[in-house]
């Protein structure tokens, strides 16, 4: 049996009603007065065509097909919206293929989000049963791991505490200790990692690491960091729009899908329809532009120099405060730094419905090589509109340090002047 | 879903949902811890920061028991067929509150619990089945409440008192069926939210519960029982008052009631691969 593949995908394609995912839910009411605002639109304006958004469908998945075969890590990897989720959910059985076929031979266990089920009125033991029941374990297995998901957790002292008084980062911890201890043939995560603070990430990336490796078995995992799918998976697939674009050995895959990304650099990017926007966000940006210490929109700039990046907006209901948060990541995707205008000091802003809020870097701090910028909208304290990878630009390389030498990307991401001296030592 | 079985290959194959689709109540079988784990969350959570705690299900039972014998008992004098109002009216109301209550909660709990189901596979049926579960606690602690009222009034338990255990069967099956059917239809359509607490007000008052069914007609009688909670209302009073079956009417509201939970898991079943796109 080793040889066969645990999971075969064949052809396969899901697609759902764009309306379904917009429009959450209907009424009766809704169904009526949509129908009679359809017939109205139909009698006053004749030509157009009726409703694209409603009756719209789009391909989530379309014509996958892989194979994984036992004890095989592989990444799956794309753009928002490329159909990684949908195939999780899928290959889980959460939702149903609207063709083709799948064919996974042992236990499943599936990791969509940490903490699903938890109640913030249970303490955190009680949670642990009821998660792990969730997840499918069986009440004796959670009893026998009671005290490692405990003690991985470190919330010892707080077992007997609602969770609701547990602060962010132990919620994910206890939540993330359930996931880890679950013990099937096939290990199904997606994005779990994004979470909690970046030492836990690594201990998570650990016992990730320990499941595929140690233990033998089977992961897909989903993911937008491309150093953890680095560090963990031999193979890749790369989804885009749904299709299958290519898989093989991560380290190829990365590189094409990296590839495509620079299709967006340009000095400006329209954000009104972007498609990393995150899920739920309100598309409050309409446009980023990055401009040079002069003012000149630019999408290549060198090593040390200025740049601004103005985001323009458009609040819906009422004026904002706005905040701006910018995440710059290295090629792989690995965050490199973020900073938004909430952490520094004496910085109020002005209510505004439609502005533009520019954040100005003195110098940038950045290595040669290609940088996409993650944007984060809201108002005051509330975030409101998420951007991935929402442009992207290149740093050349540029005598930073006036030496007549250019610093060798490749040591990694930024540059950091220093001094030196040397002094000799008295012999011992 | 054998532990030690490392031998065994579990097999899954996924494909469109295509036809008749039946359900798989060996899954349900397998997945019984959760069903019991969610059923004792609805329980827990509900009485988790209250003073009184679990003696909300007297109180609130027991409090109704006198307003109802007050009012409809004392002040507009409603014929309770010879027997003490207040067991009268609580042998009636016992049953349906249950009713209630589980299809108040089942009928808005896969709607509440989208974010398990948009994360994680199970059988999904397990979430009304959990709500009417958790309702059923309560139910049998308000039971008590009619003992302590038979010992008072002086009804003594016959055999017949019995048949209350296959009653409460019989109302299980009348409140998953309604719940099922609710659950599913309100994923859709969130209407049900607000139709179903008004429609259960009507509902009740359609039922025989502050009054007895033979302030009807007799040879109208067994249309009322076309209602399955008008049938099972009055078998619990004949339960437990000791007063004669009215086995015909009984044997109507079975039908429907089984007929209803034929319809509200097939409904459930046909609409739930979606429910996870929809909700």
């Amino acid at each position: 049996m080793t040889q066969d593949a645990v999971i075969t995908v064949r052809n396969l394609s899901k697609l759902y009603r764009i309306g379904q995912r917009v429009a959450r839910y209907h009424t009766i009411r809704d169904t009526i007065t949509h129908g009679i605002s359809r017939a109205a639109t139909a009698l006053l304006h004749p030509g157009r065509t009726l409703e694209k958004t409603e009756d719209n469908t789009i391909w989530a998945l379309r014509d996958v097909g892989f194979d994984v075969q036992q004890a095989e890590v592989v990444g799956v990897i794309g753009r928002n919206g490329a159909g990684k989720s949908t195939l999780l959910k899928v290959l889980s059985e959460i939702t149903y293929p609207t063709e083709g076929r799948v064919e996974i031979h042992g236990r499943v266990g599936s990791l969509l989000e940490v903490g699903t089920g938890f109640h913030p009125e249970l303490t955190g033991r009680e949670n642990i049963f009821l998660n792990g029941a969730i997840l499918g374990m069986k009440r004796v297995e959670i009893r026998r791991k009671f005290d490692e998901i405990v003690a991985f957790a470190e919330v010892d002292k707080f077992i007997d505490t609602p969770v609701k008084r547990y602060s962010s980062g132990m919620y994910v911890r206890l939540a993330f200790a359930v996931a880890a201890h679950l013990e099937p043939e096939i290990l199904l995560v997606d994005e779990v990692l994004a979470v909690g603070d970046a030492q836990f990430q690594k201990k998570c990336l650990g016992k990730m690491d320990d499941v595929a490796r140690k233990q033998g078995r089977t992961v897909l995992f989903v993911s937008h960091n491309m150093a953890a799918v680095q560090s963990l998976c031999n193979r890749c697939i790369l989804l885009h729009g749904g299709r299958v674009e290519c898989q093989g050995p991560t380290d190829d895959v990365i590189a094409r899908y990296q590839a495509m990304l620079p299709k967006q650099k340009a000095d400006h990017v329209d954000l009104r329809e972007h498609t990393g926007r995150r899920r739920n966000s309100s598309p409050l940006m309409q446009r980023v532009t990055l401009t040079d210490g002069k003012g000149q929109p630019v999408s290549v700039i060198p090593m040390g120099e200025g740049l601004n990046v103005e985001v323009s907006f458009i609040a819906k209901d009422r004026p904002l405060r706005p905040f701006l948060g910018v995440v710059i990541k290295n090629f792989i995707g690995a965050s490199v730094f973020g900073i938004d205008n909430r952490m520094v000091p004496g910085f109020v802003l002005d209510a505004v419905t439609h502005g533009t809020v520019t954040c100005h870097f003195e110098r940038l701090p950045l290595m040669p090589g290609s940088y996409t910028m993650d944007l984060y909208l809201g108002d005051e304290h509330i975030s409101m509109d998420a951007i991935y990878d929402a442009v992207s630009f290149d740093v050349i390389p540029a005598d930073v340090f006036g030496s007549g030498k250019l610093p060798h990307a490749g040591v990694g991401s930024v540059f950091w002047p220093a001094t030196w001296s040397v002094r000799a030592n008295a012999k011992p | 879903m054998n532990e030690s079985a490392a031998t065994v290959i579990h097999t899954k194959i996924i494909t469109p949902p295509k036809g008749w689709l039946s359900i798989n109540w060996r899954e349900i079988w397998l997945y019984r811890e959760l069903l019991y784990f969610l059923t004792w969350r609805d329980v827990k959570v509900r009485y988790k920061q209250t003073i009184l705690g679990v003696l909300w299900a007297f109180i609130q039972p027991f409090m109704k028991l006198v307003v109802f014998s007050v009012i409809f008992g004392k002040l507009a004098r409603i014929d309770s067929e010879g027997y003490p109002y207040p067991i009268f009216v609580y042998a009636g109301m016992l049953p349906w509150q249950f009713f209630s209550e589980a299809l108040t909660r089942s009928s808005t709990s896969v709607v509440g619990s989208s974010n398990l189901i948009t994360k994680v596979y199970f059988p999904r049926l397990i979430i009304p089945i959990a709500a009417v579960g958790g309702c059923l606690v309560d139910f049998l602690i308000s039971f008590s409440i009619l003992f302590g009222l038979m010992f008072y009034y002086g009804v003594a338990p016959t055999a017949a008192t019995l048949i209350v255990i296959p009653l409460i069967f019989l109302t299980i099956v009348a409140a998953l069926g309604a719940g099922t059917l609710l659950s599913a239809m309100n994923v859709s359509y969130r209407d049900f939210h607000y139709l179903v607490p008004f429609a259960l007000q009507i509902w009740m008052f359609a039922t025989p519960v502050i009054y007895p069914v033979r302030i009807f007609p007799p040879r109208w009688q067994w249309l009322i029982s076309l209602n399955p909670m008008a049938g099972i209302v009055d078998a619990y009073r004949s339960a437990i008052l000791g007063k004669p079956f009215a086995w015909g009417h009984l044997a109507i509201s079975l039908a429907v009631a089984i007929a209803m939970l034929f319809w509200g898991l097939f409904y459930f079943r046909k609409t739930e691969n979606r429910f996870a796109d929809i909700v």
